[in-house]
């Protein structure tokens, strides 16, 4: 079933591939950047939040929703893909879907963690207390949270037949993903409508270990292992959905 | 037996694509699928690739199941698609490279088999461009290399020369033949040009309406639509008698013109302009596959249809103003 040239030859390409749409990267970039300069610093002005500048404080959660918006355009990508004829080309191969499906799935994540690694660099020269031992939990709790959302992603791809849903997913699905995953707020003592949003958002997970691990534990809302089980219970089920999606792809005509 | 099908048919809805198609094709033959566009001919092809399940029926290639033993199917195979599918930030040796990986060619024989199949189309000088700067035809000559790459016993080709220039298009035949020959490989292609059926395939399915309507090859074809056609311009002709000659199977008025499907017209032309009286032009024409076309469907096809975009039609408005 699981095929390591198959794997290794899909990854190569979606990283090759993202290393040279410069455009795409570069864009990646812009949002995380202005909501921390322009947001974080213009409401930060008069705002801080447990003890620490707004800035900081809303530092995890852009970091996770630059993540969330990567992985999931990402997986819409296929689409496109689909509309030409590159996808049939690799779906026609002699290799296991779930392959493929692997393949996609680490070839997103690498991507994501190639943004994170750098958000995080630039997060050392806002002023946020990043330590070694930080920098690498933090990397480990973004690539747990990657492989979510990319999965997330490419099962909205490969089930969606056209581009017009693109618009639907991005303000019915990525806008409140980021929305209710506490980003942007502390989830305690939210209004308890809120609160039930944010306890099913999974998101709110990845951002509440990431703010744990560069905030301090003080800052969590759950406990630590319950942040990580979540993930990984999510990222199983979206795998396993994944593989199904793409076991069903067919052609459109 | 190389591809068999037994009633094969997908539906999408209430459109019937394929109706209970029964094919059989031979191993190192070129069998061309003609008909119009939505004749069903990249419908079955997708079937046969696996890429879509059938409604109904069952098929065959290279002793493979296609809906039981996919798999094995698509290492027996290689197609080359209607639409580009080489990977255009990549380049030629590096799509090259993802698709000796996927079909598991060994490390040890990829770069040999790579630079093989590079120099067979030409693409010496380009492999190491990235291919969003091919044109047309270079993109289409390395999606027959990549088809070709892995050994496939049978490889499929839909509408391989759509949208290129004739030029292009005479060199992408040359090549599909080369290949056929030096390769033994079997090849099943698509197309809805005429011309390239006749050139290429050594039989061909004429399909229109999810059906094939017949199956031979071009000159048996052509000999069971009988005779050669003459056109002729003249003042008042009467058909009724031109009909009534006993080497005449068919005649009508067309465009202005008699069109005459005569017998053995070498022998008969002569006879025939002593008994139609005086004309103003003759020209006569061998039967083409576009008659055959005609003949078995009552339709014509038109080549060139997928280019008459709008431009085409403000020209045409410019023209007629």
């Amino acid at each position: 079933m699981i095929d390591g040239d198959a794997i290794y030859a899909v990854w190569l390409r979606e990283v090759k591939v993202y290393l040279r749409e410069r455009e795409r990267v570069i864009s990646s970039f812009v949002s995380p950047i202005l909501w921390l300069l322009v947001f974080g610093s213009g409401l930060g002005a008069s705002v801080s939040l447990q003890g620490v500048s707004y800035q900081t404080f809303i530092y995890p959660g852009v970091l996770v929703m630059s993540l969330l918006f990567t992985s999931i355009f990402y997986g819409i990508y296929i689409i496109w893909d689909r509309k030409l004829d590159f996808l049939k080309e690799v779906l026609v191969a002699p290799v296991s879907r779930t392959s493929i499906f692997v393949g996609k799935m680490l070839g997103g994540c690498t991507d994501v963690m190639m943004q994170s690694l750098i958000l995080l660099i630039l997060g050392l020269f806002i002023g946020i207390p990043i330590t070694p031992l930080v920098f690498v939990y933090s990397l480990l709790i973004l690539l747990l949270t990657s492989f979510a959302m990319v999965s997330l992603g490419l099962v909205i791809g490969s089930n969606l037949k056209n581009q017009e849903a693109f618009n639907l997913v991005i303000n019915f699905l990525i806008w409140p993903l980021f929305f209710f995953s506490g980003a942007l707020f502390p989830v305690s003592n939210l209004p308890s409508w809120l609160s039930a949003l944010t306890y099913i958002d999974p998101v709110t997970y990845g951002v509440d270990a990431l703010r744990g691990a560069i905030l301090g534990a003080q800052s969590q809302a759950f406990p630590v292992y319950v942040d990580l089980s979540v993930l990984i219970i999510f990222s199983l089920v979206m795998m396993w959905l994944g593989t199904i999606s793409f076991g069903n792809m067919q052609q459109s005509k | 037996m190389i591809i068999t099908t037994k009633d094969l048919t997908k539906k999408f809805g209430n459109l019937t694509a394929v109706n209970k198609l029964n094919l059989e094709i031979e191993e190192g033959e070129i069998f061309g699928l003609l008909g119009p566009n939505g004749a069903g001919k990249t419908t079955t092809i997708s079937m046969l690739c696996t890429l879509l399940k059938p409604t109904s029926g069952a098929a065959k290639v290279n002793g493979f199941d296609i809906a039981t033993q996919p798999s094995k199917v698509r290492s027996s195979i290689g197609i080359v698609f209607q639409e580009p599918s080489v990977d255009d930030l990549l380049t030629g040796r590096e799509n090259l490279e993802m698709h000796a990986m996927l079909y598991k060619i060994p490390r040890e024989i990829r770069k040999k088999r790579i630079d093989e199949v590079i120099s067979l189309v030409g693409l010496e000088d380009r492999a190491d461009d990235i291919t969003r700067v091919y044109s047309g035809g270079m993109r289409r000559r390395l999606e027959l290399a990549r088809g070709l790459m892995h050994h496939p016993k049978v490889l499929f080709l839909d509408e391989p020369t759509l949208g290129l220039d004739p030029q292009t298009r005479e060199h992408i035949w040359s090549y599909i033949k080369k290949l056929s020959e030096e390769n033994e490989t079997t090849m099943v292609l698509t197309t809805h040009y005429m011309e390239e059926a006749d050139m290429l395939c050594d039989r061909i399915a004429i399909m229109d309406a999810g059906e094939i309507v017949v199956l031979d090859n071009s000159a048996n074809l052509k000999k069971k639509v009988g005779g050669d056609i003459v056109l002729l311009k003249m003042d008042e002709p009467n058909l009724e008698r031109i009909r009534k000659l006993s080497f005449v199977t068919e005649a009508e008025m067309k465009d202005g013109t008699v069109q005459i499907k005569i017998k053995d017209v070498s022998k008969n032309l002569q006879k025939l302009l002593c008994k139609v009286g005086e004309i103003h032009s003759v020209e006569v024409r061998q039967v083409s596959l576009n008659d055959v076309f005609i003949h078995y469907t009552g339709k014509e096809i038109r080549s060139g249809e997928e280019e008459g975009g709008f431009w085409e039609r403000v020209a045409h408005a410019e023209v007629n103003r």
